[in-house]
């Protein structure tokens, strides 16, 4: 029997050797397959994840009632009854329709089309508007259709500018103000706080003024304040450059805003940073101790059986749930060590705790706890990897064991060392579950380093792209509506640890070509 | 240094006895066991300065266990135990006031498989020379320098000090590793099979290296190739299961030994 064999297309391409049976098809196939699976994971993330940020075309849609409707077309669906299908719709319009969806049956349309005046508005209170712009009013007049778009899209740039500098100014100045006010009396800081607020009060005021007279596609009418507008476009008049632009605008906007109505809006930026900061403390608090244990291991406990059993317990403690270092996090860091600190310096601030609840230090505490055994596994194994010979030349030279493992084992074992580091990154950067013991919230919008002493606040709670996720998925009102933001923060966390890993192998790699070309043995 | 050429001994003999001053190191009634299984049983012989001594016998007869002594190489080992003396100089180097780590200075140590450490040229060499400190950098390139010469390494990497060691062929590494050696200043060489790893012509130059060498320190050498021990050594010790068979002048050992077992070994008729 002859096998399968490679066809002849491929048998210049990859090397797979012929009249070997289904071997190598079925290794390759399995790679292929896992390839394959990769792919489809990231293109899903991706398409969905960043297809959220298009400003898709408007369809004015008219029914064979007589009824219109305006919205995008998310999907078609076949009807449960097989009596053929309908089209989701996004209508938005949550203050005129009471809901932000509409299923439509495809036989009852009669018509479709991309009227270019129809208008997508985003809005802070009730969410989107579709419709069309009529009116601008303000107090010394009118004005209407395309004189009031230009008016409304410049007055909403002005806004938008003025919004920007109160947001800096609560950040920057009342924030911080309002936290020394918190660690006790300070005249100075209230006089200043007043003042900001003041300011503030002012910029509000500037934003106040026009009211946009609004109709929705089947006539209602609704006068919208403009101040609660914040972004306006017209996606069946953009060309494709402008959509392009507005695109990566609104990716801009994901990445580097605040969440906003409970975050099923606006953008993922503390994530973000509470994601890369947890992660990077982690990393230099589990690096000294999973290092130091496995040179331990290896080099300096008497290879016994109890350092066997120790051994053992290392390696087995990297498959305890996360969620039990989650709970121990809690009993120990926070309750334990973190309420002791309160007792002992922060008494005053008691019943309110400080270091008593979660945050950051202890969920970085908890993850450093986690990925240990990672660590320490991959220092000894690198240093078991480091030959015999080598150890005897540098003690044969008059080397001391201390100077040996300094100056020859340890140099050799670094890029395994920063192998265990990239593990643990890995898989601290995705974990969820023990941080909701320990530390991450739902809505932190104040990252934790800033201009206010002592610049990283190991105390305060962050947010987590993980645990953003699972809030936005489950904790929304609207899981339709949150879908495209799962999938593009699901896309950004892949990323994020993407990029975390790339920088750890960069590290290793240039370590590793620091001496050597390859080695001979 | 007191260069003196030792008498050779009228007749061959199982052991051989030099005048003291003549003799580097002395041995006496070495026992070695490694996790209770002896390894080598009371053996006593004295290594001549300014030669070259070879070891020879076959595999497992101790022959390397007996050089790794000489370097205390056993000490990291828990399980070895030993009894009977190692004198250098005189001195025992066992003796509590002998630090370890000046030992090994003083008795360097070349492995069978080439171990430059993964640094460049340079540093390898300068090792041993920064672990005791204390050195200027002028210094050091000359000390360098002379190392990387006296093991006839220097004319082909002066070029790429800073290149790394691993970039080296195996010969030149080898080679490398006793410029390492050397730059301490050893009074003694250790050398483990230190040609068994390479081509032939990396053979020759070690080989060659081996025998100029003798003209500053006392060299023994451990090694599988009869043909490597005739070529090289100024006396021969054959080991067969733990014990010293015969030691003599390598001439006369290859040509004329005293004992049977010794001819059937060095004539490849032993099983």
């Amino acid at each position: 029997m002859k096998g399968l064999t490679a066809p002849r297309w491929f048998a210049g391409r990859a090397r797979l050797p012929r009249g070997e049976g289904p071997w190598p098809w079925l290794v390759a196939g399995s790679v292929a397959l896992s390839l394959l699976m990769l792919l489809a994971l990231v293109l899903l993330l991706a398409v969905r994840g960043l297809g959220h940020f298009w400003p898709s075309p408007v369809a004015l849609v008219s029914l064979e009632d007589g009824s219109q409707l305006a919205g995008v077309k998310v999907r078609e669906e076949r009807r449960f009854d097989g009596a053929g299908s309908e089209w989701l719709l996004r209508t938005a319009n949550r203050d005129l329709e009471g809901g932000i969806w509409q299923w439509v049956a495809v036989d009852a349309i009669e018509s479709v089309s991309h009227p270019q005046d129809l208008v997508v508005m985003s809005r802070t209170r009730w969410g989107d508007f579709i419709g069309r712009l009529v009116a601008l009013e303000d107090a010394s007049g009118n004005q209407q259709e395309q004189a009031a778009w230009n008016a409304f899209e410049a007055r909403l740039a002005e806004i938008q500018a003025l919004r920007d500098e109160r947001d800096r100014l609560r950040g920057d100045v009342v924030l911080p103000l309002v936290r020394r006010l918190e660690r006790g009396l300070d005249s100075e800081a209230r006089e200043r706080l007043a003042a900001a607020n003041a300011r503030i009060r002012g910029l509000q005021r500037q934003m106040i003024g026009e009211t946009l007279i609004l109709e929705s596609a089947d006539g209602q009418r609704l006068a919208q304040p403009i101040e609660q507008v914040l972004r306006a476009w017209r996606p069946n008049a953009m060309s494709l450059p402008d959509k392009l632009g507005a695109w990566s605008r609104g990716v801009w906007r994901f990445l580097s805003e605040g969440p906003r109505a409970a975050n099923t809006g606006g953008g993922v930026w503390p994530a973000i940073f509470g994601t890369v900061l947890m992660v990077l403390l982690m990393s230099v608090l589990v690096t000294p101790f999973g290092v130091l244990a496995g040179i331990y291991l290896n080099e300096v406990a008497h290879q016994g059986r109890l350092t066997r059993v120790v051994r053992i317990a290392v390696r087995n403690l990297a498959g305890v749930p996360s969620i039990v270092y989650g709970v121990f996090g809690l009993g120990v860091f926070v309750h334990g060590i973190g309420g002791t600190l309160d007792t002992w310096f922060f008494s005053d601030q008691l019943p309110s705790p400080t270091f008593g609840t979660g945050g950051l230090l202890w969920a970085s505490l908890t993850l450093a706890l986690l990925t240990l055994p990672v660590v320490i596994v991959a220092t000894e194994e690198g240093l078991a990897r480091v030959p015999e010979h080598q150890r005897e030349g540098a003690l044969a030279l008059g080397a001391t064991r201390l100077e040996m493992l300094a100056r020859v084992v340890l140099p050799m074992t670094v890029p395994a060392m920063l192998t265990g580091v990239i593990l643990a990154v890995a898989r601290a950067a995705g974990e969820v579950a023990p941080l909701m013991l320990v530390g991450v919230a739902k809505l932190a919008p104040q990252v934790p380093v800033d201009g206010d002493f002592p610049f990283l606040h190991l105390d305060r709670k962050f947010m987590h792209l993980g645990y953003h996720i699972f809030d936005v998925a489950f904790h929304g009102g609207d899981v339709q509506a949150a879908m495209p933001l799962v999938y593009a923060t699901a896309l950004l966390l892949v990323l994020v640890i993407l990029v975390l890993n790339l920088t750890a192998i960069f590290l290793r790699h240039h370590l590793k070509m620091r001496h050597v070309a390859l080695p001979r043995h | 240094m007191s260069v003196s050429s030792p008498s050779r001994p009228a007749t061959a003999g199982p052991f051989i006895d030099f005048e003291s001053h003549d003799s580097c190191l002395e041995i006496e009634g070495l026992s070695l066991a490694y996790a209770g299984k002896a390894a080598l049983s009371e053996l006593t012989l004295k290594v001549p300065r300014h030669r070259v001594t070879a070891f020879i016998g076959p595999s497992g007869c101790g022959k390397s266990t007996l050089l790794r002594a000489l370097n205390r190489l056993h000490d990291l080992n828990e399980e070895v135990d030993f009894s009977g003396r190692i004198l250098l100089d005189g001195q025992d180097i066992h003796a509590p006031e002998v630090a370890v780590s000046e030992l090994r200075r003083r008795v360097g140590m070349v492995f069978q498989m080439p171990n430059p450490f993964p640094m460049s040229i340079y540093d390898n060499v300068a090792f041993g020379l920064r672990l005791q400190g204390g050195m200027r950098k002028r210094q050091m390139d000359d000390i360098v320098e002379w190392a990387l010469s006296s093991a006839a390494l220097w004319h082909e990497v002066k070029d790429r000090l800073r290149a790394s060691a691993w970039s080296l062929s195996g010969g030149q590494q080898q080679r490398l590793v006793i410029a390492r050696t050397l730059a301490v200043r050893p009074e003694v060489l250790l050398l483990d099979e230190p040609a068994s790893a390479l081509d032939p012509i990396s053979t020759l130059k070690i080989e060659e290296l081996i025998r100029n060498l003798k003209t500053q320190l006392t060299l023994v050498l451990v090694t599988h190739n009869m043909q490597q021990a005739a070529r090289v050594s100024d006396y021969t010790a054959f080991l067969q299961e733990g014990e010293l068979v015969e030691y003599g002048a390598t001439d006369t050992l290859f040509t004329n030994p005293r004992l049977a077992r010794t001819e059937n070994y060095i004539t490849g008729r032993m099983a």
